[in-house]
């Protein structure tokens, strides 16, 4: 046991010994972390380990790759992930990726309820409407795009991109969102929107958010994790890690030593 | 160095970019200049015969050929057994290489770098090289001696839709590249299943780019002559039985060429051909600089 990880008491995430490995290459090693309900935990670390191949484990993303295996065990507030259907998993657990992708043939309207269109599930239109409006308030892009739903999302602002992104994946009502780097190729404006998005959103979602960004870590997340090369060095209340870093890589890290 | 050498070297420079840039365009109007002629010729020897009988009439027997051009009048009838042939073959040979040159596309798309696909992607590579009369060849021996019992369009619609297969494979497969690869992995995140994702995110996203390699190759494969002399065959009115032989325009001008009686014919015939291709050209260009 690391002594530098905390225990979270009724964790809804619990990662236990998990290892995964591209081929030869183990990117995740043995990582055994709980993640607390309605909290942002932040992922940091330097380039290459790791924290993608972590993030993308939790919904089981990571299975795109061939060649990959996976040992340990996640659980979903006590049901094992890795015997959920994928689709059930996914429809708990948002993602939202590093460049906004919203689907350029869709409208507005569309992207938002893509989960329900793409899966070929049938709902009636009031109530379709009624997930719209209430993912789009969600994300506080409501007001901007009321009268223009049927407008293709690509022509909105990166930013807004971006929030609708996370409204599409607010619209299946999941408890987790898993965030890779959301805010990297957005400018500062756009970034302090969607910090403030988050740190509301966590009212009633559990957020766990990549992040290169030091300052972003700091001011939004309450639980940090710090990763070096596939390892989960350090782990525990983001306002502790910053003050008081009990690795020393964690605090090289933290001081802009490497990284 | 001073000044004034700067001076001189910059209009040395300039004069070489003007001899340059003549040369340039020297060449790239000599490359363009055999289409130019060739509508030219097509415009002045063909316009007199383009007509509305033209399109919808069957052609002309020689002896009416031969009458009309000793009485000094234009030759009657027309191509429609060609024109319905040609859009009968073509549109069976799309029926037969969109559907499977878009499967074999994706396929080649989401496994690169494996054993199988990369054979399929060479076979493919190779087939459009191989002369048309071959293909032509092969689809005698598969479908005129076991399938039709002779000569068909169904023979000739076979030997086109080899042909235009390689060209889908390929423009499908380019065109599922160009999508990025976070659009798929958005839908996946949704928990849509893989073939979902398929058919309602990358074909529907790639579209433009599919129609654009399929317009393409319905234009390559229009103009063929040669695999449907040995599959089709040709036919003096319009068929649409698919079990039997069938005409076209190329195979009409081939015809005509070799008919003195009816030689004048070609202009016109070729003239419209060349229409409905570069129309076909001009329509998918227009929809690839659409998606831009
Ligand atoms: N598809 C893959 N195939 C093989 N190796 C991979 C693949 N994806 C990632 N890796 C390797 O696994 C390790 C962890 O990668 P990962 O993307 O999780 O890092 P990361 O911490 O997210 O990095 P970054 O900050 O650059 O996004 C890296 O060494 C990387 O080279
Ligand atoms: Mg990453």
């Amino acid at each position: 046991m690391n002594p530098n990880i905390v225990t979270i008491k009724d964790p809804i995430l619990t990662i236990e010994d998990l290892s995964i490995a591209y081929d030869k290459k183990v990117a995740v090693k043995n990582v055994t972390v709980g993640i607390k309900k309605n909290s942002v935990t932040a992922i940091m670390g330097p380039s290459g380990c790791g924290k993608s191949t972590l993030l993308r484990a939790l919904n089981r993303m990571h299975e795109l790759y061939e060649n990959i295996t996976t040992t340990g065990s996640v659980r979903l507030n006590d049901e094992d992930i890795f015997k959920m259907s994928t689709i059930r998993l996914r429809r708990k657990m948002g993602m939202v990726f590093q460049r906004p992708n919203p689907f350029p043939t869709m409208s507005i309207y569309e992207n938002v309820i893509a989960g329900y269109k793409l899966n070929g599930n049938s709902i009636k239109k009031k109530e379709k409407d009624e997930i719209v409006e209430r993912s789009l308030r969600d994300v506080a892009l409501w007001d901007e795009v009321k009268d223009s739903l049927n407008k293709k999302g690509t022509f909105l602002s990166g930013g807004q991109q971006q929030r609708l992104c996370i409204a599409r994946a607010l619209a299946f009502g999941p408890e987790v969102i898993l965030l890779d780097e959301p805010t990297s190729a957005l400018d500062p404006i756009a970034t302090s929107k969607i910090e403030d998005l988050l740190i509301k959103l966590k009212e009633h979602y559990t957020i766990v958010l990549v992040t290169h960004n030091m300052s972003q870590a700091a001011r939004i997340s309450d639980y940090s994790m710090f990763m070096y090369l596939g390892e989960l060095v350090e782990y525990g209340k983001t306002k502790n890690m910053f003050t008081n870093p009990q690795d020393k890589r964690t605090e090289e890290y933290l001081t802009g030593k490497f990284g | 160095m001073n000044a004034l050498n700067e001076t001189d070297n910059t209009r040395s420079r300039i004069l070489k970019d003007k001899i340059v840039l003549g040369i340039v365009i020297f060449f790239s109007l000599l490359t363009i200049s055999p289409i130019v002629l060739i509508i030219g010729k097509l415009i002045a020897k063909g316009y007199k015969q383009l007509s509305f009988g033209f399109i919808v009439e069957n052609t002309p027997s020689t002896f009416e050929a031969m009458t009309a051009i000793s009485n000094h009048e234009t030759i009657p009838g027309g191509i429609a057994n060609g024109l319905v042939g040609t859009l009968l073959m073509v549109a069976m040979a799309a029926a037969i290489a969109i559907p499977v040159g878009i499967i074999a596309g994706i396929y080649l798309y989401e496994t690169p770098g494996k054993f199988l696909p990369n054979l399929i992607r060479n076979v493919s590579d190779i087939l459009q090289g191989v002369p048309s009369i071959v293909l032509g060849l092969i689809s005698y021996m598969w479908v005129v001696k076991h399938v039709t019992n002779g000569f068909s369009a169904l023979a000739g619609s076979v030997s086109l839709a080899i042909m235009m297969l390689p060209m889908i494979v390929r423009s499908t497969e380019e065109t599922f590249k160009m999508i990025p690869q976070s659009l798929k992995e958005a839908a996946l995140a949704l928990g849509v299943p893989y073939y979902k994702v398929i058919l309602k995110v990358m074909i529907p996203t790639g579209f433009s780019g599919l129609l654009t390699g399929i317009l393409l190759a319905i234009g390559r494969v229009m103009g063929e002559t040669a695999p449907l002399m040995l599959t089709a065959l040709g036919s003096s009115v319009i068929n649409l039985n698919i079990a039997k032989p069938t005409s076209a325009v190329p195979l009409l001008i081939w015809e005509f060429y070799n008919d003195p009686n009816m030689v004048d014919l070609i202009w016109s015939s070729s003239l419209l051909l060349m229409i409905i291709v570069l129309s076909l050209n001009v329509i998918s260009k227009q929809i690839a600089a659409g998606r831009k």
